[in-house]
């Protein structure tokens, strides 16, 4: 190629170039708006869970259907694109470390409720390549930016409890009845239980907390030494899955 | 630097710039009216004052901006409560306070989105409240 | 240099129609994908990565392959291979793009993919992955381009290549080790955490890279490009230790898992290679690896079949194709099943995928044919130039 016009192809690009990174800039003001949370100033919080396993009926999916009913959780009603945020598995896979032969049968057979550990050290939130699942200094919760989410599902594949769901198709036609006070997702990204943060904004406990007739979940506050919740773990023996992996998973199983 | 078969190159370079600038001048001299928004909800109906979170021609021009940034700060901070310029204390929440008033989503909101060619997909995920009368 | 692609014989013209061809098919159903979503595909909730991502590993290990003729050469002065780096190079190219399209592919808000810049999250592997790719596709495509030009015009290659060219070299050993900590560092996959995941990669990388070029090579001297003997066999060495590092290292694997009995462990390994609990989709495939592996190995290892071109090149489909296989599939997918909840989902990719993954590596052919045909003209251009004298 002629000389002059490979300084101009070179111009051209570096002119290109040099336009494209101008910096994006937000646009206007903001008419003055600012922000404030809801209600009085925060005290130090970590939210946290106990299940008490003696209490869950055999059969009952009042927690279950409760969470995906107030989150429009879609059933697909096939386990491949399965989403699910709460349900129950047996003990054994729950706790394959825990079983052993001479384990009483209710035991291995017992219905235990998982759902996301929100944990201390998320494994989930350390992978994800746009911060879009991230964890909430303010009180624990493990949140996630459906807006900025791009399913790459590296966080699925981190997750040691397999508490995540990918949006494999639009769920808008599999959500029994929509609950109009909250968005759905859109395929395309991952989702999981967020520990009803909007509920507990207003003041409201966890939808699977308020729908648990036998009283089996109990939630609360760590941080507040005289919460049920720090009692019943002072009171009584509790595990937590997967410990060993220092994810710091805040569910506890009280057996 | 000599230019080989410079009538065709020139010739084809307007011809795919006259087609790439049709949206600019084939409309030129008619330019259809805006379609007109209607306020017309119960709910702006029974405000005491009519008025939106901010001024209207704020709104009209910036309140892409203010949903864009009420996502970030509820999604991604906590806050959920917006201190308006005139100092009204309002939830953040597009289905609930947005469309809480403006719940005639085809009159308002489409009508000028699909006359600017803007589609937002907020509607993918936010659930728009049955429409009242 | 790029009008050398476009003027070839009948059999690279349709060649290069039969690629338009898969990619055009691949990009119809690729449309399909994002009108539907990745449930086209047979992921599922236990098993959320599969085909597409297991190309994309597959593939940084072929990239990164490049550097075993870079290094010889510029680091050691082997000149043997001055005739090849280009193909090292150009390979590493093609191979990166295919990666990042893969990585595209299997999005499932492909739109947002600029967030990985907006919103750069050091500590996510995908992160540093996403930086490693991109600057070894600039850097091959720069230095690859450059010297080859300045070898068209009977220069040497200008002065900063070189530094980038010695950067290139432990940049190949980054991309795959930044790869490999994407599995190596997540806590709850047993199967992949593992310290040997970098050093796996790494080896299988050597084997099939060379084994690929070395394959082109050898069907090349069909069409004319000499390589030269000793530069062939000196890649099939090459080939050879490779292939044998990469056996040991997983027979290290299963030293480990099965000796140290510990049951989470043993599953997977179990599930490969004779089944858990009634599964075994993959059990097959393992068992073919396996065998193109020692297949692969024989011909290698005896110098009177490494040595005859013909079983040479039947070694190298067999080692890429036994690692293609034990990567590709046995990698990514095994990781999944059993699921942390030690339950069996198995996978099986549906036609849709299939065919946009062929469509994918359609057009990383393409690009490598359009590359290679450059790279060889002007290879033969110059060798016929200098053999010819002046007033002939």
């Amino acid at each position: 190629m002629e000389e002059s016009r490979r300084r101009f192809f070179r111009i051209a690009a570096a002119s290109l170039l040099a336009l494209g990174a101008k910096p994006l800039k937000t646009l206007g003001g903001y008419g003055g708006g600012s922000f404030s949370r809801l209600g009085t100033e925060a005290p130090r919080r970590r939210w946290a869970m106990a299940v008490d396993l003696t209490k869950c009926r055999e059969g009952c999916r009042d927690c279950i259907e409760a969470c995906h009913q107030v989150h429009n959780v879609p059933d697909f009603g096939n386990p491949k694109d399965e989403i699910k945020w709460i349900w129950q598995e047996p003990f054994r896979n729950v706790f394959p470390a825990h079983e052993h032969p001479w384990m009483a049968r209710e035991y291995r057979r017992l219905p235990v409720v998982v759902l996301c550990n929100h944990c201390d050290q998320p494994p989930c939130v350390r992978v994800c390549p746009t911060q879009a699942t991230f964890r909430r200094e303010e009180d624990g919760i493990v949140m996630m930016d459906y807006h900025r989410c791009i399913g790459c599902r590296f966080c699925v594949a981190g997750c040691p409890y397999g508490a995540r769901s990918m949006n494999f198709r639009d769920p808008r036609p599999f959500i029994r009845q929509i609950d109009p006070r909250f968005p759905t997702r859109t395929k395309g990204v991952v989702e999981k239980c967020n520990f009803c943060e909007e509920r507990l904004a207003q003041g409201r406990l966890p939808a699977c907390v308020e729908a648990c007739k036998e009283r089996a979940l109990i939630f609360g506050n760590l941080e507040d030494p005289a919460s049920e919740i720090r009692q019943v773990l002072q009171n009584r023996f509790s595990l937590r899955r997967k410990p060993e992996l220092g994810t710091q998973p805040q569910i506890y199983y009280l057996v | 630097m000599k230019l080989y078969d410079g009538g065709k190159i020139l010739a084809g370079l307007l011809i795919f710039l006259g087609l790439l600038s049709i949206p600019l001048w084939y409309q030129f001299g008619k330019s259809p009216a805006a379609p007109p928004l209607s306020l017309d909800t119960p709910q702006i109906r029974s405000l005491a004052q009519k008025e939106c979170i901010e001024p209207a021609d704020y709104m009209r021009a910036h309140h892409m901006d203010l949903i864009d940034l009420w996502r970030k700060t509820v999604v991604r901070e906590g806050f959920r409560v917006y201190l308006s310029s005139s100092g009204r204390e309002i939830s953040m929440s597009l289905s609930q306070t947005c469309l809480g008033c403006h719940s005639n989503k085809e009159k308002f909101c489409d009508a000028c989105h699909n006359f600017s060619g803007v589609k937002p997909n907020c509607w993918n995920c936010h659930v728009v409240p049955k429409e009242t009368i | 240099m790029l009008e050398k692609a476009l003027s070839g014989s009948r059999l690279y013209w349709g060649w290069v129609t039969v690629l338009v061809l898969l990619m055009g098919i691949g990009a119809f159903h690729y449309l399909q994908q994002l009108s539907y979503g990745l449930g086209i595909t047979g992921m599922s909730r236990d098993v959320t990565w599969a085909l597409y991502i297991a190309q994309f590993t597959f593939l940084v290990g072929v990239a990164a392959s490049a550097v075993m003729l870079v290094l010889p050469y510029y680091l050691h002065h082997y000149k043997a291979f001055g005739k090849i780096t280009i193909l090292g190079e150009f390979l590493a190219v093609a191979s990166v793009i295919m990666c990042l399209t893969f990585v595209i592919v299997d999005l499932g808000q492909p739109m947002r993919a600029f967030n990985v810049l907006l919103y750069p999250s050091p500590q996510s592997i995908l992160f540093w992955d996403m930086v490693v790719l991109n600057g070894y596709l600039f850097l091959n495509l720069v230095i690859g381009w450059t010297v080859l030009a300045s070898e068209r015009k009977g220069l040497p290659p200008p002065g900063w290549v070189k530094p980038l060219i010695y950067l290139s070299i432990p940049w190949a050993i980054s991309i795959h080790t930044v790869t490999a900590f994407i599995y190596a560092g997540l806590p709850g996959r047993s199967f992949w955490l593992t310290a040997i995941m970098a050093p796996r990669f790494l080896g299988s990388a050597f084997a099939s890279g060379p084994a690929l070029i070395l394959l082109c090579l050898l069907l090349k001297r069909a069409t004319g490009f000499d390589a030269g003997r000793e530069a062939i066999q000196t890649l099939a060495k090459i080939v050879t230790y490779a292939m044998i590092i990469s056996v040991f290292f997983v027979l290290m694997e299963i030293f480990t898992v099965f000796y140290s009995q510990i049951p989470e462990h043993q599953h997977h390994f179990l599930y490969l290679f004779v089944g858990l609990e009634g599964h075994g989709a993959l059990v097959p495939w393992m068992w073919a690896s396996i065998t193109l592996a020692a297949i692969s190995l024989i011909l290698l290892l005896n110098p009177q079949t490494r040595q005859k071109e013909g079983w040479l090149a039947l070694a190298c489909g067999a080692v890429f194709f036994s690692l293609w296989i034990e990567k590709g599939l046995g990698l990514v997918i095994t990781g999944f099943i059993p699921s942390p909840l030690e339950k069996i989902t198995e996978y099986m990719p549906t036609r849709p995928e299939v065919l946009i993954t062929v469509g994918v590596w359609a057009m990383g052919l393409l690009i490598l044919t359009i590359l290679y045909k450059i790279a060889l003209t002007v290879k033969e251009e110059i060798g016929s130039e200098s053999h010819s004298t002046p007033g002939e």
